[in-house]
């Protein structure tokens, strides 16, 4: 196979093989379900695993041993924090649902769910670099306002909120606090004792970790229905058989990740942006160029398509994805772009590159050389920018 | 290695021919499409004698479908006379690109739009549309529909934007809904003089905005 420089990690990481290493136990020799300590002993081995890796992920956000809850990733976490405060307050306190424009599907469409449920959504505007705007938060808070929910870093521009403002305006308020912390996890620190959220959703796709692995962290005496039925497995919060073997490699994969890492991701992006934007004219960075996760950058090439750049990329070995209507299954130009500008011609154009601990520099100065030449040749066939 | 399209869709989209502009082309349209944002230009040079398609060249700011479509019509359409060129279809374009994934197929129909906008730009420029019946809003109003919304990427009448629509002896009048101020609005202006001044009967076009 020819060699493929790989810069989606936003989308799908590479598994570390120390994380498969971790895994392989647990599913050839300790593939028992996890039995109460009364168990035999290859369920109380299995258990002991499974919180141990619990342990790890606690740890990492500061959290206690159960405030954790293993789920099958982050589309799951997230449906279930909002779906499960919705449950747990709509006849108590509300229907009053608060989310950003600008997040990820799993929020956002959970709260196109609720709506068309009876629930009231208010969709925060975020300014031109995907910030949302605090005035506008702290007004739409109400009497019946039963959940924030603003991620922590974007998906597509990794533009970061101020969660620990946001967080301590709910706690103010009094109204709970949902960050999806996806593209954040293990890159930006986050410690929950200095930061007032209520539900974090994680994920171990996005570090090196296997894919359908998350957890979300719920803060003690946060009211949540649980809402998928079944056994009393995670502390009677989420039914289904325990993924052990997840579970162990998503703690590895947080274990695995270094600070040291995180400054090399950003040295890279950092060269990325600074190159494109001082060599390809006609250029635009999406997002914020301090607020901004390690491993993203996010550039719209104007007067080009995205779809055309990414497959000239990808016949020339490189994946990176595109906000572009074009690429997407929907034909929707990206909802982020589109909330950050307004400007269809700025989705057509935009690509994301996202870093991974399998990237070298190398792999950066060949992209940059290669996209500026594919965009060169798109530009020559293109009608637009000729002019000016 | 696993593209999302034919290899010879790939081959198109990576030397596309007849690309680039015509100095002083006897025939030309830019067509958008207001699903995805792509556009299309189509350039032609036509022999007045025979009506043959002498040269024709296209560009894209567009996607893959977009732009190797582009190229295989444009091969198709040169050499033929115009009623010839007028005729070839969609289908016959993806066929010759042996297939197109069906999702994609408006951005690939708006290179076949190009084309034949071109031809239809041609004609009404050189006196040859047979049917000359008067203009109406509804044709006023279809041809704008090509025009497209740069802050949606929909069409300026799916969105609204033409308030009004006066059609008095030869003089259109259109009202569009943005201030005069509006970063669009000279351009905008200036698709709608394309796009209408071309109709046989049309002497004069007045474009205001909502000031």
């Amino acid at each position: 196979m020819e060699k493929n420089v790989y810069l989606d990690n936003a989308a799908a990481t590479r598994l570390d093989e120390r994380v498969l290493e971790a895994m392989k136990k647990y599913f050839f020799e300790v593939y028992a379900v996890a039995t109460s300590e009364f168990g035999y002993s290859l369920g109380i081995e299995a258990r002991e695993a499974l919180e141990e890796a619990r342990g790890v992920i606690a740890n990492k956000l500061g959290a206690e041993h159960d405030e954790i809850v293993f789920t099958s990733g982050s589309t799951e976490s997230s449906n279930m924090a909002i779906k499960g405060v919705a449950l747990a307050l709509k006849e108590k306190k509300g229907k009053h649902i608060i989310v950003s424009k600008i997040e990820d599907f799993p929020v956002l469409n959970s709260a196109k769910s609720l709506e068309k449920q009876g629930f009231e959504i208010t969709y925060l505007d975020v300014d031109q670099h995907g910030l949302v705007n605090f005035e506008q938060l702290e007004n739409s808070i109400r009497n019946d306002t039963i959940l924030v929910s603003i991620q922590h870093a974007n998906q597509e521009i990794g533009t970061l909120q101020d969660i620990n403002r946001i967080g301590n305006l709910c706690k103010q308020k009094g109204v709970l606090f949902h960050t999806d912390a996806t593209h954040t996890f293990t890159r930006i620190p986050i410690d929950v004792k200095k930061i007032h959220a209520n539900l974090i959703t994680v994920s171990a796709h996005t570090i090196h970790g296997p894919k359908e692995t998350g957890a979300l962290f719920i803060r003690k005496n946060t009211p949540l229905t649980k809402w998928m039925d079944g056994g009393f497995q995670e502390f009677n919060k989420r039914a289904g058989l325990e993924n052990i073997p997840g579970a162990v490699g998503f703690a590895k994969a947080v274990e695995l990740v270094t600070q040291e890492e995180n400054n090399k991701l950003q040295q890279f992006r950092d060269y990325l942006i600074k190159r494109v934007l001082t060599e390809i004219p006609n250029t635009t960075l999406n997002g914020h160029l301090e607020k901004r996760i390690p491993h993203n950058a996010n550039i719209t090439f104007h007067y080009v398509e995205g779809e055309s750049i990414t497959l000239h990329l990808d016949m020339r070995g490189f994946s990176v994805s595109t906000g572009s209507a074009c690429f997407s299954k929907s034909l929707e130009a990206s909802h982020v772009i589109m909330g950050i500008g307004g400007d269809h011609e700025r989705a057509h154009g935009s690509v994301r590159f996202t870093f991974g601990r399998y990237n070298t520099m190398e792999d950066v100065n060949s992209v940059v050389d290669n996209i500026s030449e594919v965009v060169e040749e798109l530009r020559k066939i293109s009608p637009l920018g000729k002019n000016s | 290695m696993k593209f999302p399209y034919s290899e010879k869709v790939l081959e198109h989209f990576r030397h596309p021919h007849n690309v680039g502009k015509l100095e002083n082309p006897d025939g030309k349209a830019t067509e958008g499409s207001p699903a995805c944002g792509d556009m299309v230009s189509v350039y032609i040079k036509v022999d007045s004698e025979t009506k043959t398609i002498q040269d024709i060249k296209f560009e894209s700011y567009g996607c893959a479908s977009n732009i190797a479509t582009g190229s295989i019509i444009t091969d198709m359409a040169k050499g033929k006379t115009l009623d010839e060129a007028k005729l070839i279809t969609w289908q016959q374009a993806t066929e010759a690109l042996g297939g197109l994934p069906p999702i994609k197929a408006h951005c690939s129909v708006l290179a076949v739009e190009g084309l034949r906008a071109a031809i239809q730009n041609y004609e009404e420029k050189h006196g040859l549309v047979s049917e000359k019946s008067p203009t109406t809003i509804e044709i006023v109003n279809n041809r704008l529909k090509k025009i497209m919304n740069p802050l949606t990427g929909l069409d300026v009448v799916k969105t609204n934007l033409i308030k009004k629509i006066e059609i008095d002896n030869g003089k259109v009048s259109i009202i569009v809904d943005l201030p005069s101020t509006h970063q669009f609005a000279a351009s905008i202006k200036e698709e709608v003089k394309e796009k209408i001044g071309t109709l046989w009967d049309v002497k004069e076009i007045v474009v205001d905005f909502i000031d």
